[in-house]
C-alpha cells in the first residue's frame, strides 16, 4: 500500500544559497511561549544585564522547555505578547549591546546516563525544528519497558515549496547531523536509523550516503518528491512500513521521528553547550528580491528580516512563517522569529480564484494522505453532524492542505476540517 | 505594505478549476461533434448549437429569477447542451430540443441547487422526458447523408435491424442519435479525457466489459452490442459525470457493472431497443447508497466507537 500524495511546485530558489549571518540587531523581543506546551515565566527583570545563551525563562510545567537570550544586552521591557492562537504570554524585550558576550553558563553538558542526557536536552531549550515544535526531551524520554523503540527516522524530506533550511543543514553541517544521530542512538540504544530525503535533493543524498557507507545501522532513504512526505505519520510509514494508528504517537510503533536540523543542533549543543538561540531561515517568496538562507537570532522581527532580504514592501500582500502549504499568515510584521520558524515568505497578491459548488470529482479523496474524504467531511460539518464527523475520522486530518490544493471548486477543505475538529472537541 | 492578507493554509492552489474540467470535456466532445456534422449534415450541428444556446439561456434566466449569481461561466451548461443534443435524432424539431434543455437545466439541475447538487444526469433525464413525450419524433432515425436516397431517408437503428457492418458501426455510418453513432470519435474523446486525468477509466471499462460478458453469456454478438446504440456515448461521457456517479474506486466499479447489467437486461429482454439512458438513470439514483458502502478506509483508523455502542 502507498499513501496518497500530490505533486506540488518545488520553487527551491534558495537551495544553493549558503547560510549568511544576520548582523547583530538593535533589539530582540523573545516571547516566553515558543512552541506547543506551557509558556515559561521570565527569570529576569527590567534593567537586568543578559548575555548570549543565558536562561531568561523557564517553568516547572511538564510540556515545556526553557528560553535563552539570543543576544547580550539589557532587558528594557517585559510585557504581554499575543500568540497566534489568541492567548497571551510574557515577552521580554532586550536592547543589544552589540558585543554578543557569551554567558558563563554556556559549557558543554556532562552526560553519563539517559537521565542526564534527557536533562541536558531540556536545558538546551530544544524543540522540534520542523515546525510543530514538540519539546525534544519529552520525545526522547520514553519508557523502554512500555514502548521499546528500534527506529529513529530523521525527517529531511522538506516537502514544502521554497524552504531549504533543512537542506542547507545537511550540506553545510553533515558531521553535526550524523553526530547528533550517533549520540541519540548511543544514549537510547536505537538499532536502525533512517535518514529520509526527497529525491529533489540529490547532493544531500549523495553526501550523507557516502558518509554513512561504513555504518550499517544508518540508511539513507530516497523518497519520491511528493507532498506531504515530511508529515510525521507519512514519513514514519515510508521509512519503516509501520502505520501509526489513530490516537497513537510514532513512539507506539517503536519509532522516533526527528527533524534533521534538530539532530544537527543537538550535536552542536553537546559539543559547545550553546543553547537554542538562533535559527536558519529561508527567506523567499514572490516579493523578495534577494532570496537567502540566513542565520538569525531568535527574537528579531520579521520586518527586519524582510528588509535585509530586500523585500519589495509596496508589493507584499501576504507574509508567511513556514511553507505555502501549511505556513501561518503573519498579521503584524513586528512578530518575532521563534524557535520553530524555518522560513519567512513574502508573497505578492494571490491569484484570483473562482469558487464553485463541489462537483464531486473526488480529487480531494485521492489526494488525502490519511485516506479521508474531505468532501464528505465538509458536508458533515455543514450539518454539524458529530457522529458522521467521527465516523469519517476527522481527527486524523493533519491539515497538510492537499485537499484544498487540488480542489477545482477552490473550496477551503483543509480549513473546514480544522473547524470540524474544533467543533467535535468542543462538543465531546 | 498597508495591510496584510490573513487566510488559512494552503496559500497555493493547483491550476485546475471547474471551468477547465468542463472545457476539457467540451474538447473531448469535439471529435463526435465534427463526426455528427459529417454523418448527418449541417442540421445536426444546428441542433447542437440550439441545445447549447438554450441551455445557457435557461440557466441565466433561472439565476436571474432566483436572484443568484450567474453560473454559466463554469461551462457545465454547455456540456449538458452538447450531451443532450447527442441523444437526439438530427431531424428532431428545434422546439422539442428546447423543451429538452429546459427539463435538463432547470428541472434537473437548477431546481436541485445547481451544479453539483443534482442527483441525476441532466442530459439523460432530458432525453428520457423527450423520448416518452415525443416518441415518434425521437425515434425517427435518419440515415447518414451518404446512405440516403430520394425515397429512403430514415431507417431502423442498427440495434433493431441487427444488420450493420462493423466498419460502418465503428465510423458511425448508420442511423441513430446524432452523437452516438461514431464509435471512433467517442473513443478518441474518451482517451483524451483519461490522458488529461479528467475522468477515471474505471467506470467505462467496467460498463463496457459487463456488456461484453453479458452478451457472450446470452449468445449475442458482443462487438455488435458494443458498437451499436448509445453504450459508448453513455459509458464514456454520461457514466463518468462526477456529480451523479460514485466518488471512490470501488463505487465506480459497482456503478459500471450495474449500468452494464441494466443496459443488457433492457436491450435483450424489455420491449425497448435501447437501455443505456435508463441504466445510467437508475444507477444515478443508487449512487448515494453506493457511496455509503464504499467509503474509503482512513489510514490507521480504529473501529468506529459509535458502532460498538
Amino acid at each position: 500500500m502507498s499513501l496518497n500524495c500530490i505533486k506540488i511546485p518545488h520553487i527551491k530558489d534558495t537551495e544553493d544559497c549558503e547560510t549568511i549571518r544576520f548582523p547583530v540587531p538593535e533589539t530582540v523581543y523573545i516571547p516566553m511561549s515558543q512552541h506547543m506546551g506551557a509558556p515559561c515565566e521570565p527569570l529576569v527583570s527590567i534593567g537586568d544585564e543578559v548575555r548570549v545563551g543565558q536562561k531568561i525563562g523557564d517553568t516547572d510545567a511538564f510540556m515545556s522547555t526553557p528560553v535563552h537570550s539570543s543576544v547580550s544586552g539589557k532587558v528594557i521591557a517585559i510585557d504581554d505578547y499575543i500568540l497566534p492562537n489568541g492567548r497571551t504570554c510574557k515577552g521580554i524585550k532586550i536592547e543589544c549591546d552589540g558585543k554578543q558576550t557569551v554567558s558563563e553558563d554556556v559549557k558543554p553538558p556532562v552526560i553519563t546516563d539517559k537521565a542526564s542526557f534527557i536533562k541536558a536536552v531540556r536545558e538546551s531549550g530544544c524543540c522540534g525544528l520542523g515546525g510543530a515544535g514538540f519539546p525534544t526531551h519529552i520525545k526522547l524520554n520514553f519508557d523502554e519497558s512500555k514502548t521499546p523503540v528500534d527506529s529513529l527516522v530523521i525527517n529531511a524530506a522538506e516537502c514544502e515549496p521554497y524552504i531549504t533550511s533543512d537542506y542547507r543543514e545537511m550540506i553545510e553541517n553533515p558531521e553535526d547531523v550524523l553526530g547528533g544521530i550517533k549520540i541519540i542512538q548511543d544514549m537510547l540504544n536505537i538499532e536502525k536509523v533512517y535518514i529520509c530525503i526527497e529525491k529533489n535533493k540529490p547532493k544531500a543524498i549523495e553526501l550523507l550516503n557516502n558518509m554513512t557507507l561504513q555504518n550499517n545501522s544508518i540508511n539513507v532513504i530516497k523518497l519520491s518528491t511528493l507532498y506531504p512526505q515530511g508529515a510525521e505519520k507519512v514519513i514514519a510509514y515510508n521509512a519503516t512500513g509501520r502505520i501509526v494508528k489513530e490516537g497513537e504517537l510514532p513512539l507506539n510503533q517503536g519509532i522516533i521521528v526527528m527533524n534533521v536540523s534538530t539532530v544537527g543542533f543537538l550535536n552542536r549543543y553537546f559539543k559547545t553547550g550553546k543553547p537554542l538561540t538562533w535559527r536558519r531561515i529561508s527567506v523567499d517568496g514572490t516579493a523578495v528580491k534577494s532570496q537567502c538562507n540566513i542565520k538569525v537570532p531568535i527574537g528579531i522581527s520579521i520586518y527586519e528580516l524582510l528588509k535585509f532580504a530586500e523585500c519589495d514592501e509596496s508589493k507584499v500582500k501576504k507574509v508567511l512563517t513556514g511553507g505555502p502549504m501549511m505556513g501561518l499568515c503573519v498579521y503584524d510584521l513586528n512578530t518575532p522569529i521563534l524557535k520553530t520558524n524555518n522560513a519567512v515568505l513574502a508573497l505578492k497578491k494571490d491569484k484570483k480564484t473562482v469558487k464553485t459548488n463541489c462537483i464531486r470529482c473526488g480529487r480531494c479523496i485521492n489526494a488525502c494522505p490519511a485516506g479521508l474524504m474531505p468532501t464528505e467531511l465538509e458536508k458533515a460539518y455543514e450539518q454539524r453532524d458529530i457522529d458522521r464527523l467521527n465516523s469519517l475520522k476527522v481527527n486524523l486530518c493533519m491539515n497538510c492542505g492537499s485537499c484544498s490544493f487540488v480542489c477545482p471548486a477552490k473550496k477551503n477543505l483543509a480549513e473546514t476540517n480544522q473547524l470540524a475538529k474544533l467543533f467535535v472537541a468542543k462538543n465531546r | 505594505m498597508e495591510k496584510l492578507i490573513v487566510s488559512p493554509s494552503p496559500h497555493i492552489r493547483s491550476g485546475m478549476t471547474t471551468q477547465k474540467i468542463m472545457l476539457n470535456v467540451i474538447i473531448a466532445l469535439c471529435p463526435a461533434i465534427i463526426a455528427s456534422g459529417i454523418i448527418f449534415g449541417l442540421r445536426a450541428i444546428f441542433l447542437i448549437l440550439i441545445c447549447v444556446a438554450t441551455s445557457l439561456v435557461w440557466e441565466t434566466l433561472f439565476n436571474m429569477i432566483t436572484k443568484k449569481p450567474n453560473t454559466i461561466g463554469d461551462l457545465s451548461a454547455v456540456v449538458t447542451g452538447i450531451l443532450l443534443a447527442f441523444n437526439l435524432p438530427s431531424t428532431l424539431p428545434f422546439w422539442m430540443a428546447v423543451i429538452g434543455t429546459f427539463v435538463a437545466i432547470v428541472i434537473v439541475k437548477c431546481l436541485f441547487g445547481g451544479l453539483g447538487q443534482n442527483f441525476a444526469n441532466p442530459a439523460i433525464v432530458g432525453r428520457i422526458v423527450l423520448m416518452l413525450s415525443f416518441t415518434g419524433a425521437m425515434t425517427n432515425w435518419v440515415l447518414p447523408l451518404s446512405l440516403q436516397t430520394a425515397d429512403v431517408v430514415t431507417g431502423a437503428t442498427p440495434l433493431v435491424s441487427q444488420d450493420a457492418k462493423y466498419l460502418d458501426l465503428f465510423l458511425g455510418m448508420t442511423g441513430g442519435c446524432l452523437g452516438e453513432t461514431c464509435a471512433l470519435a467517442l473513443i478518441i474523446g474518451g482517451i483524451y479525457l483519461v490522458a488529461r486525468r479528467i475522468i477515471s477509466p474505471i467506470t467505462p471499462l467496467f460498463f463496457l466489459l459487463t456488456v461484453e460478458v453479458f452478451s457472450v453469456i446470452v449468445g449475442v454478438d458482443p462487438l455488435y452490442q458494443l458498437l451499436s446504440g448509445g453504450v459508448l456515448l453513455g459509458a464514456i461521457f454520461m457514466a463518468t459525470d462526477y456529480v451523479t456517479t460514485p466518488i471512490t474506486f470501488w463505487g465506480k466499479v459497482i456503478f459500471g457493472i450495474g449500468c452494464g447489467i441494466i443496459t443488457c437486461v433492457i436491450r435483450f429482454y424489455a420491449s425497448m431497443a435501447e437501455g443505456v439512458s435508463f441504466s445510467i438513470l437508475i444507477m444515478n439514483i443508487l449512487t448515494p447508497y453506493i457511496d455509503m458502502i464504499t467509503k474509503t478506509k482512513p489510514v490507521g483508523a480504529l473501529p468506529d466507537k459509535n458502532k460498538e455502542d
